[in-house]
């Protein structure tokens, strides 16, 4: 059963005080002010590659789009079990969109030998939810999006679960080869041993810039993109909505006082 | 010169950050209040490694270098002191005086289960009337036939009280050479005849960490349980003193960086007079002093660190990361507690604990006046 999990490089948010601010361009957060992590989702599709051939043998193949730095959370999830890896970088690939996202993974992943494409189904960072899901169209292969159990039924099927509202599962056979997006919660993520980690340092990560994608400047980035981000900002204060200042007890105080007299209580 | 760590240090320095995180964060409050100590998280922390990390695998250990360990017991230590002091007076009192000393057979015996972390270290020094004085040491150990007959009594002995706990290894007087104490090193297992394990004291900090008064009385076991050579004891335990010197330091960086880390988020969350109060000088300057100091402190312990892994002397460093990081822990956790105000006086913050946590740190592995005595003696004085 080869793998190949592709892993997003975000910022840590995951501390609830976290500041998140816009940079002067007005199209990217002040990034010096964060560590960078594994997006959640991925850390859990990475761990479910490693679950799968453990049991049934094979490789795992890591992909990742992102700079240098972004080597740390590709080689972590060698550390604990990953065997090869394609980073993908060029200035040409900024700004894709996720249909053009898709692409350029598509691009590093079409000439491995692979049974399931798994990404996370959610980026902690830009929430599109659409990159694995467009990767299976470009691939030309079937997917399954929040999947929270994997199971090989025999070659080439899979059984896999879908969470849905309401805490109700889909299951649905779906044939290999395919691509799972995967939901956070289904497995318990791994930590990377020091022999791991040791290891790691050892394998290599080979490096894809635009020509060695094959693909065309305006196929890629901003130009390859049918939907662009303008820019980020900060909605303001509406004018029906009130901010409370103050601590807890002041606030619950004038909070009370409001819907005393709006007659809402 | 190269201040950069290596990706394997930053690599399992992450790994050991989020299994704090997560492992240990959100139960360490409600653990030190029933001061018990975790066994379920010693367990994970043994597959992690984390118990073996500065010894070689064919000894069960892990075989990383000491800073590599010493930024483990930085990051447990920032979550939890308790364990900090754990894995510290494990790895560099209980296990590393079997590497360096134990024969083979010692060292399968008890290194390996104990950098497996299937077994708790522990170093039985101080005693009721031998302290910083370690050379007044009145236990006794006296040859009979192939036993050693030992009694006396040892305070304060971390990790000796576990169900993982299965040996100590102490220091006794064996007799006198040229009119001056001969001193050795001598295992003595859990169980045996004679060895008692008073119950845990009741300490101001360090909850969870296991701390008990040991006594042996008439208390046997066989010569072949001597640790290094007959009366090397002072010189063996010194070396390993120096270096849990540096796990002692490495805690106290931790400790800090804990401090600083919820002086800064209470500062911008608390409002006095319409405005957080990190926004008064008073406050801020305090956490930026507390930043200054604490990245001197990381920076001494860490150099300390590489000095042993290259094998060069690093004694007078170990000291010096050791005095300057406790007393840098316990300043920091003091202004924690004050820029908490009231609520930095109830449990209910994390910088009480910090506070109970630090004060410890300038006493034990030698108090901040024995570090100045050997760093003035250093100086010639």
């Amino acid at each position: 059963m080869n793998v190949v999990v592709c892993v997003k490089q975000v910022p840590d948010t995951s501390d609830p005080d976290t500041e998140v601010h816009i940079d002067s361009s007005g199209r990217d957060v002040e990034r010096s002010k964060f560590s960078f992590v594994i997006n959640d989702a991925d850390n859990y599709a990475v761990e479910e590659a490693i679950l799968l051939k453990e049991k049934h043998g094979g490789e795992v193949t890591v992909v990742n789009i992102g700079p240098e730095t972004a080597n740390q959370v590709i080689r972590m999830a060698l550390a604990k079990g990953g065997d090869k890896a394609i980073r993908l970088e060029d200035e040409k690939f900024e700004f894709s969109d996720a249909v053009c996202t898709a692409r350029l993974l598509a691009s590093a992943i079409k000439d491995i030998e692979y049974d399931i494409v798994m990404t996370g189904c959610i980026a902690t960072d830009d929430g599109y939810t659409a990159t694995g899901v467009a990767l299976g169209q470009v691939l030309g292969l079937p997917h399954a999006a929040y999947v929270k159990s994997v199971e090989v039924v025999e070659e080439g099927k899979l059984k896999v679960g879908r969470e849905l509202e309401g805490g109700i599962m889909e299951m649905l056979e779906i044939q290999t080869p395919c691509v799972l997006t995967i939901q956070t919660g289904i497995n318990e993520p791994r930590y990377a041993s020091f022999k791991g980690i040791r290891a790691a340092s050892k394998k290599e990560i080979k490096l894809m810039d635009l020509a060695a994608t094959g693909l065309s400047e305006d196929e890629a980035g901003e130009a390859g993109s049918k939907s662009v981000m303008v820019q980020y900002s900060v909605p303001e204060v509406g004018e029906l909505a009130e901010m409370l200042e103050g601590d807890a007890a002041e606030t619950s105080g004038k909070l009370a006082g409001i819907l005393k007299e709006k007659g809402l209580v | 010169m190269d201040f950069d760590l290596t990706e394997e240090q930053r690599m399992f320095r992450q790994t050991v950050r989020e299994f704090a995180k997560t492992e240990i964060a959100p139960h360490v409050e409600e653990l030190d209040r029933a001061g018990e100590f975790p066994y379920e998280i010693q367990e994970k922390m043994a597959d992690l490694g984390i118990f073996g990390l500065p010894f070689p695998e064919e000894y069960g250990g892990t075989g990383a270098d000491l800073v590599t360990y010493a930024l483990s017991v930085e990051e447990i230590s920032r979550v939890s002191a308790s364990l900090g002091i754990t894995i510290s007076a494990h790895t560099s009192l209980g296990a590393l005086l079997v590497y360096l000393n134990g024969t083979e057979e010692q060292k399968q015996e008890w290194l390996v289960p104990m950098a497996q972390g299937k077994m708790l270290g522990a170093f039985g020094l101080t005693e009721p009337e031998a302290g910083s004085d370690a050379g007044a040491t009145k236990t006794t150990a006296a040859l009979d036939g192939d036993e050693w007959v030992i009694n006396g009594t040892k305070c304060f002995i971390t990790n000796s009280g576990t169900r993982i706990s299965k040996m100590v290894t102490i220091t006794a007087v064996t007799g006198d050479r040229a009119g001056k104490k001969e001193i050795s090193n001598i295992i003595v297992p859990h169980g045996t005849p004679g060895f008692t394990v008073s119950p845990p004291y009741r300490k101001m900090g360090w909850h969870i960490s296991d701390t008990h008064e040991l006594s042996f009385n008439d208390c046997r076991v066989p010569a072949d349980n001597l640790l290094g050579d007959r009366g090397a004891g002072l010189k063996t335990f010194l070396k390993v003193l120096d270096c849990g010197r540096i796990g002692v330091a490495a805690l106290s960086v931790g400790l800090a960086q804990a401090c600083l880390d919820e002086a800064v988020k209470y500062a911008k969350q608390r409002q006095q007079f319409g405005q957080p109060i990190g926004k008064f000088e008073a406050i801020s300057f305090r956490c930026a002093d507390m930043l200054v100091e604490v990245e001197l402190a990381r920076l001494m312990t860490l150099k300390a660190a590489w000095l042993y892994d290259r094998e060069e002397p690093y004694s007078k460093e170990a000291s010096m990361a050791k005095l300057f990081a406790s007393e840098t822990a316990m300043r920091a956790a003091s202004a924690a507690v004050q820029i908490h105000g009231g609520y930095g006086y109830i449990e209910d913050y994390p910088v009480c604990r910090y506070f109970r946590d630090a004060k410890i740190l300038e006493i034990g592995e030698g108090t901040s006046e024995v570090q100045r005595l050997i760093l003035a003696r250093n100086l010639g004085l």
